[in-house]
């Protein structure tokens, strides 16, 4: 389970990293969401690894057999503000593709 | 501090969201009114953070500790006042009240949402500099970052687009290692709060302790990237000198948050311990690089714009260098120059636009560029009414000096006083009294020569804009763009007159910062409000 968990987070970053390094918007911003999908579940993971246990205190519930809750609420957190900022980025993306009519990112890409 | 003071800890944060969100019901056509409750909110926001730093700086030493929704430290979300953040929040005030007024003249109109944008992001602001709690710092940066995406992209164009999308793309990096370093703390330690955190950090196991630090590192990154030390910093002067005038003025605070972090968390988290001086040479080296990229840049710089983003890294680097070696008396200095500096960047950018108004496009290398790029769409601010300025050149040739003179750290503005505090404490005369060594001595020459290099290219851009132009319109200037940059070079003054007690507050602060104990223990002693819980069990007792 850590093994899968880890080189799926170890492989999407990497793909993220990459993209993130291309000229063109639309790479960027698939890398930029790959390596927010990376970091989302590398927070999950710190919490432990744990399958099928609920985070709720109940009054039969062993403490040691519980899924920390505390990873699981930043997860959340930083999914509603990745997404958030993804979808400025698209609008900003769009804008300079609208003035600049090439997807480089520095505007002025190979133009034919 | 009891009763309704202890509640101003959170106004500052509450204040500008709930102005914010008033202003969102406001038409975008009844700029008055926009106008007027934004500016009546960074009025209070002024008398508040000035009501807390009078507490602050008062006889008694007290750190403000807020329970958000009455729960203890290490459990609930907490916001700290103490010296520091209570500077920084007046800083913040300040700055933000002056930037407002500017942009009342023209640039509040040429988009959408300018206050709302522009009151969140003081929140964000206020905000960081207020939380105890790491994940609540990442939660402010956000909306901080959010409404500063915003505020770049204000008045559009394909230059400032261009930079914004720079800018977008390396903070939402940013947002992903502080997002790593965040949970790699939370992971080996178990807790995010900082004084909770600060405690625990020296008893942590010593295998663990590589993860931490390796968070920590990673953290610290997502921070350097924001206060723009080399190598992070090739988006800062692009994207603030694209910004409009007004929203280049604010942004001087945000790369002094990034500084602020740092010094919060070094000093809190790495004072003593295993771990002591984690990350030291880190920023000694990268300060030392930092400042000498911006004297490079500064003297390279052809347009102002570019000139008042290089002086940005300059005083990013000045900073990070003296926090780098670590020392009460220095620092203290140090925290004098980030006030004047910020002060001063801040009154700069918004001086440059009122310059730059009376050349014609042409002289400017930039603009020669900026034509080949398609500058026709930019949308321009419509000429604003009011009463225009008279003797225009003569106060802006003025204003213009005085930034010069404290960018370079002449005599007699408060440039000079920091400079001065942070250089006699390096030299040996001041507390610490040993002799310096090599790397003090590098950062001695390197602090004077950023002064020469700034008083180079100040005086270089002054003839060529207030001499050099023989034909050049005198550009016309409403009091209401002007005053804000007197107001703020007059706040330097003040700086300076008032030298003395200032300094001696900063010695306060950091004499406060460099006991961690103090603020671990008024966190962690914090005790809920009782009242409203007795209240409460009576009116249930009562019903059941």
């Amino acid at each position: 389970m850590e093994i899968i968990l880890s080189i799926a987070i170890g492989v999407m970053t990497t793909c993220g990293v990459w993209l993130l390094l291309r000229p063109r918007t639309y790479q960027v911003i698939v890398g930029l969401s790959m390596l927010s999908y990376a970091v989302n579940l590398f927070i999950f993971g710190v919490g432990g690894v744990k399958t099928n246990v609920p985070p709720l205190l109940g009054d039969d519930v062993v403490t040691s057999s519980l899924a920390d809750p505390v990873p699981q609420a930043l997860v959340l957190t930083a999914i509603v503000i990745g997404f958030a900022t993804t979808a400025l980025f698209l609008v900003v993306l769009l804008a300079s593709r609208g003035l600049t009519g090439t997807d480089h990112v520095d505007g002025r890409g190979d133009r034919k | 501090m009891n009763g309704w003071a202890h509640h101003l800890i959170i106004a500052p944060v509450l204040l500008p969201l709930a102005a914010a969100a008033i202003l969102l019901f406001i038409d975008e056509r009844s700029r008055m009114l926009k106008g007027l409750v934004s500016l009546a909110a960074a009025l209070l926001l002024v008398v508040i953070s000035f009501v807390l730093f009078r507490i602050e700086s008062g006889p008694n030493d007290f750190e403000g500790v807020y329970l958000l929704g009455n729960w203890t430290a290490p459990f609930g979300i907490v916001l700290v006042l103490d010296a520091l953040s209570a500077l920084m929040l007046l800083l913040t005030s300040l700055l933000g009240l002056a930037a407002l007024v500017y942009s009342l003249a023209r640039w509040h109109t040429v988009g959408a949402h300018f206050h709302t944008m522009f009151q969140l992001l003081l929140m964000g602001v206020n905000g960081a500099f207020l939380t105890g709690d790491l994940f609540n710092l990442f939660v402010f940066f956000e909306v901080m970052l959010a409404a500063s995406y915003g505020l770049l992209l204000h008045g559009s164009g394909p230059l400032r687009v261009k930079a914004g999308m720079h800018y977008i793309a390396v903070n939402l990096a940013a947002a992903l290692l502080f997002l790593i370093g965040v949970s790699l703390i939370y992971g080996t330690t178990g807790t995010l709060n900082m004084a909770d955190l600060a405690a625990r950090i020296p008893e942590i196991e010593p295998d663990r302790r590589m993860l931490m630090e390796a968070g920590a590192g990673v953290l610290g990154i997502a921070f350097l990237i924001k206060a723009g030390m080399w190598p992070l910093c090739f988006w800062l002067p692009t994207a603030y000198s694209a910004a409009s005038a007004p929203v280049a003025g604010i942004f001087a605070i945000l790369s002094k948050l990034g500084i602020y972090v740092i010094l919060r968390l070094t000093m809190l988290l790495f004072g003593d311990g295993p771990s002591a001086g984690f990350g030291a040479n880190v920023l000694l080296y990268g300060g030392i690089a930092t400042l000498i990229f911006g004297i490079i840049g500064v003297l390279a710089s052809q347009a102002l714009g570019r000139l008042a983003g290089f002086s940005v890294l300059v005083s990013s680097g000045t900073l990070l260098m003296v926090l780098g070696i670590n020392d009460g008396a220095v620092s203290s200095g140090a925290l004098l120059y980030l006030v004047s500096s910020t002060l001063t960047i801040g009154a700069f950018f918004m001086l440059i636009e009122l310059v730059e108004r009376g050349q014609d496009a042409g002289a400017n290398v930039l603009a020669v560029t900026m034509e080949a790029y398609g500058d026709a769409d930019e949308d321009e601010p419509e000429e604003g009414d009011g009463v225009t300025m008279p003797g225009t050149m003569a106060i802006l040739g003025t204003c213009f000096a005085a930034c010069g003179i404290l960018l370079a750290g002449l005599p007699p503005l408060s440039g000079f006083v920091a400079k001065f505090a942070m250089l006699s404490s390096m030299m040996g005369t001041g507390a610490i009294g040993v002799p310096p060594t090599a790397a003090v001595w590098t950062l001695v020459v390197l602090v004077i020569l950023s002064g020469v290099a700034s008083l180079i290219a100040m005086t270089r851009a002054g003839i060529r804009t207030f001499w050099g132009s023989i034909e050049g319109t005198v550009p016309r200037v409403l009091v209401i763009e002007i005053v804000p940059v007197m107001f703020l070079l007059g706040l330097t003054l003040v700086l300076t007159v008032q030298a003395g007690p200032a300094m001696q507050y900063m010695d306060t602060t950091i004499r406060t910062l460099a006991n961690p104990s103090v603020y671990i223990d008024a966190v962690r002693n914090a005790t809920v409000i009782t009242d409203y819980d007795d209240q409460a069990k009576v009116s249930t007792e009562g019903t059941n």
